[in-house]
């Protein structure tokens, strides 16, 4: 067994490095060099990035925070089976229980056998695994067995209990009176004091994961740009990112550039709706009204642009679909002068409007300790002092040659700190650092081609990218066939590791609140449902 | 002669209640979409869903019992004839001898009460959310609109509205404290007995913040139909009583005929788009408070109820 404390490096150097996975290493582990990892994660040391499976792999993709080094390990599993990772880091729990739904590969001692993805409604089980006709329900007591179930019988998911006098259950979802996505939320409440909840997703799976394999490169960046629409911007970069990164392009400097302007459009856009929505669930119908005008103008200026409101295929492997055209530089300054005017009142109006604030300010507090261990990123993250930002570390250009600021919540020791107030402060923080760097992206866009020709290999090649979108950072990873179709893709939303933090939020709040509280993580149903 | 016309004086007063419920809905929603810069909906819209929910089907859950489809009829019954009780555009009317605030207070609390029993009925956990949270406002609300009540009683003298409206015409009322103190308590109870922010959001689509729509999510059809008409009803049967106590001006009495009644149903109209004005305002600038914030916010009410009261006691015994 390894010391605990070994660095991130040494583990990658143990293990047997596979070629052509770029930019950061791939190495084949043994079991015991999975458990120390496992360790690592649950010691603090290091963040879990991903988690993923494919026939008779799973993959591990873990950042080390001290020297900035990502880096992702496999282990075979010719058993179909693999040391659980999330029986010491319960962040990985989830991801575990949707290897073991969509490839069937067994995490061995998880501490939760229940299916996650699966409802037992997908007419085969295991789709990206064997892909078995289904010929009963999951049986959850027997860890995706198909024993004590009978056939036909309807599958009732076991919710985590909570015991006591005077407790009562309120089921809510998955469909909601307005109009959202699906999710179905398990409140065990005391009156209005919620004792526990529990999220159950999945509604809107897709299969996107199985529609990618063999898809040509083409078809693939549509399908990763579509796994969740208001992050198509940072979905669609992280997938470019990953082929050129796995097949060794160079793109064009004003590429990254046009890319880097859209992806500051659509986190303007965003935390701006996010802003408005978050007021508007505590009935404050102001805000949204004029956050929603604000956020037309994006949307707007986006179209007039690059072609499409929400900037959906713009980016392609290679570079970007569509330059911004004579008049377009002329049209964003006029957006970025209009939000800096219209703005700061709006935020003027957040801040003495004492009722909203009441509402506010000491709702949702999450612990800064169970963001750090979830590696969770975004404002959710930043909001509980975790100042992780992809752009930053590991960076993709041409933030390096940007100046612009990570607003983070430094002062985390007080209750009313990394609470819903403190999420949209740090949202409007945001907006304010994606004007400047829409500004400058403008005044110093370099000239040339805008989009360059992949050169593929020939052989199977693999690449991983991590792209801060306006949730917080999305893990893509893939490997790509010798004919340039996708053999494997994998995307990763920063919703899986926001998600089981509104269960612990939403403690100590009351039932009312929880409309606030979600409305501030705003995780993404789709992006995590895949 | 004259009896009859009184009685279509009174019937008109009715009927014209009914009629007008939908369309100062209408009004509040078309002002506030237009505070937010929105175009808003048509002000005839509510008497459109209604007709649409007339003609809907009704849509019953399994375990609703005989309860949940007769309270609707009930509770716009009782919600009628207590806005009817209201003097609108003239007073003395027929009825109006049976005008006593009581009997309002009463027939509120029914309504109240068969309606948080069908939220309950039909066993879903909103609706049992939505009636726990109604209770609560309830049991603070009634004391509060009471102690209102006793203070205007013992100036006017009386508990009919006709002669309390009246009372308040004459010059003998002055300025009093007493009343400035019930005009705020009744608008606090009036808000919240309206659903309306920041008690409630007639608007929301949140499941688990709704206190009176959460009761109701389960009607369909006529029947919820009956219930929105019947929301419309309280809402200008409080706006009423605030104008018919505090602002009476222009009023009619029986018997004057047509053209004074035209004249007080005109000096109502203005007062009713004024009064729905001011609601609008006041629900755009402000933010909805926890829910356990209300009964901070109704225990203020009846703290000015109840200083209304002893107030005008003290002043007496000088």
């Amino acid at each position: 067994m390894m010391n605990a404390n070994v660095a991130l490096r040494t583990i990658l150097e143990a293990g047997e490095p596979v070629t052509d996975h770029r930019p950061w290493p791939r190495v084949v582990v043994t079991p015991e060099l999975w458990n120390t990892l496992s360790e690592g994660l649950s010691g603090g040391a290091w963040s879990l990035l991903g988690l993923w499976g494919e026939v008779g792999m799973v993959h591990l993709a873990v950042y080390e925070d001290a020297s900035e080094t990502p880096g992702v390990a496999s282990l075979p599993c010719p058993a179909g089976q693999f040391p659980s990772v999330g029986r010491l880091h319960p962040p990985a729990q989830r991801l575990e229980r949707t290897i073991a739904d969509l490839v069937g590969l067994q995490p061995v001692d998880a501490p939760d056998g229940r299916p996650w993805l699966d409802h037992g409604r997908w007419p085969v089980r295991h789709p990206l695994g064997g892909a078995t006709a289904r010929t009963s329900p999951p049986n959850p007591l027997s860890m995706h067995g198909e024993g004590v179930a009978k056939p036909g019988e309807r599958f009732v998911y076991p919710f985590l209990s909570a015991e006591g006098e005077s407790l009562h259950q309120i089921p809510v979802g998955p469909v909601h009176a307005g109009i959202i996505e699906p999710g179905h939320f398990r409140f065990t409440a005391n009156g209005e004091a919620v004792v526990r909840l529990e999220e159950r997703l999945g509604y809107v799976h897709k299969g996107i994961e199985s529609l990618l394999r063999g898809a040509t490169l083409e078809r693939a960046a549509r399908l990763v740009g579509r796994v969740s629409g208001d992050s198509t911007v940072a979905y669609a970069l992280a997938f470019a990112r990953a082929v050129e990164a796995a097949t060794e392009t160079t793109v064009p400097a004003r590429a990254h550039w046009l890319r880097a302007l859209m992806a500051e459009l659509e986190r303007l856009a965003h935390h701006c709706g996010d802003i408005g929505a978050i007021c508007n669930d505590a009935a404050f119908a102001l805000m949204h009204a004029h956050c929603a005008v604000l956020r037309e103008r994006v949307l707007r200026a986006s179209a007039a642009g690059f072609g499409h409101r929400l900037l959906m295929d713009c980016i392609v492997p290679g570079g970007v679909a569509t330059d911004l055209p004579a008049d377009g530089a002329k049209t964003l300054r006029a957006l970025v002068d209009d939000f800096r005017q219209q703005f700061p009142p709006l935020i003027e109006l957040y801040e003495n409007t004492a009722s909203l604030q009441d509402r506010t300010v000491g709702t949702g507090f999450v612990r800064p300790a169970l963001i750090q261990q979830f590696g969770c990123g975004g404002v959710i993250g930043r909001a509980g002092g975790r100042a992780f930002d992809a752009r930053r570390q590991p960076g993709y250009p041409p933030y390096d040659r940007l100046e612009f600021e990570t607003p983070v919540q430094t002062d985390t020791d007080s209750d009313t700190d990394s609470d819903v107030n403190a999420r949209v402060w740090l949202r409007i923080g945001e907006v304010e650092q994606s004007l400047a760097l829409i500004e400058q992206i403008l005044e110093r866009l370099p000239p040339g081609s805008v989009r360059g020709d992949l050169n593929l290999p020939g052989r199977d090649c693999e690449g991983v990218a991590l792209v801060e979108g306006f949730r917080g950072d999305i893990l893509v990873w893939l490997r790509l066939a010798a004919d340039g179709t996708v053999a494997r893709c994998h995307p990763r939303d920063p919703s899986w590791f926001q998600w089981p933090l509104l269960e612990a939020a939403i403690e100590n709040n009351i039932v009312a609140d929880f409309p606030l509280c979600n409305k501030s993580f705003n995780g993404s149903y789709s992006g995590h449902d895949l | 002669m004259a009896l009859i016309a009184d009685y279509l004086a009174q019937g008109g007063h009715m009927l014209v209640l009914l009629l007008l419920a939908p369309l100062l809905t209408g009004w509040v929603r078309t002002l506030k979409a237009q505070l937010l810069r929105r175009r808003g909906p048509s002000l005839l819209q509510p008497y459109r869903d209604l007709f649409k929910l007339l003609r809907k089907e009704v849509v019953l859950a399994d375990s609703a019992s005989w309860l949940f489809r007769v309270a609707p009829y009930l509770i716009f019954a009782a919600l009628w004839v207590a806005a009817a009780l209201v003097p609108s555009f003239a007073s003395g009317l027929p009825f109006s001898w049976t005008a006593d605030l009581i009997a309002i207070v009463a027939l509120l609390g029914t309504a109240r009460f068969f309606l948080a029993l069908a939220g309950l009925d039909v066993g879903t956990s909103f609706g049992g959310i939505g009636s726990s949270r109604e209770m609560m406002i309830a049991s603070l609300a009634e004391p509060a609109m009471l102690m209102m009540v006793f203070t205007l009683s013992l100036l006017a003298g009386t508990t009919e509205l006709s002669a309390v409206a009246r009372f308040m015409l004459t010059a003998e009322v002055g300025l009093r404290i007493s009343l400035a103190l019930a005009l705020l308590a009744l608008i606090m109870v009036a808000i919240a007995e309206n659903a309306r922010i920041p008690v409630d959001n007639p608007a929301t689509h949140l499941e688990l913040t709704m206190v009176h729509e959460a009761m109701v999510l389960e009607y369909s059809g006529r029947h919820l139909a009956l219930i929105e008409l019947a929301a419309s009803l309280k809402l200008l049967l409080y706006l009423s009583l605030l104008i018919c106590i505090f602002a009476p001006w222009g009023m009619a009495s029986v018997g004057e005929g047509p053209g004074a009644y035209l004249v007080g149903l005109a000096a109502y109209l203005v007062k009713l788009a004024v009064g729905g004005f001011l609601l609008a305002l006041f629900e755009t600038g402000i933010a909805k408070m926890r829910v356990f914030r209300v009964d901070q916010f109704l225990g203020a009410a009846l703290m000015l109820g109840l200083l209304g009261t002893l107030l005008l006691f003290v002043t007496r015994s000088l």
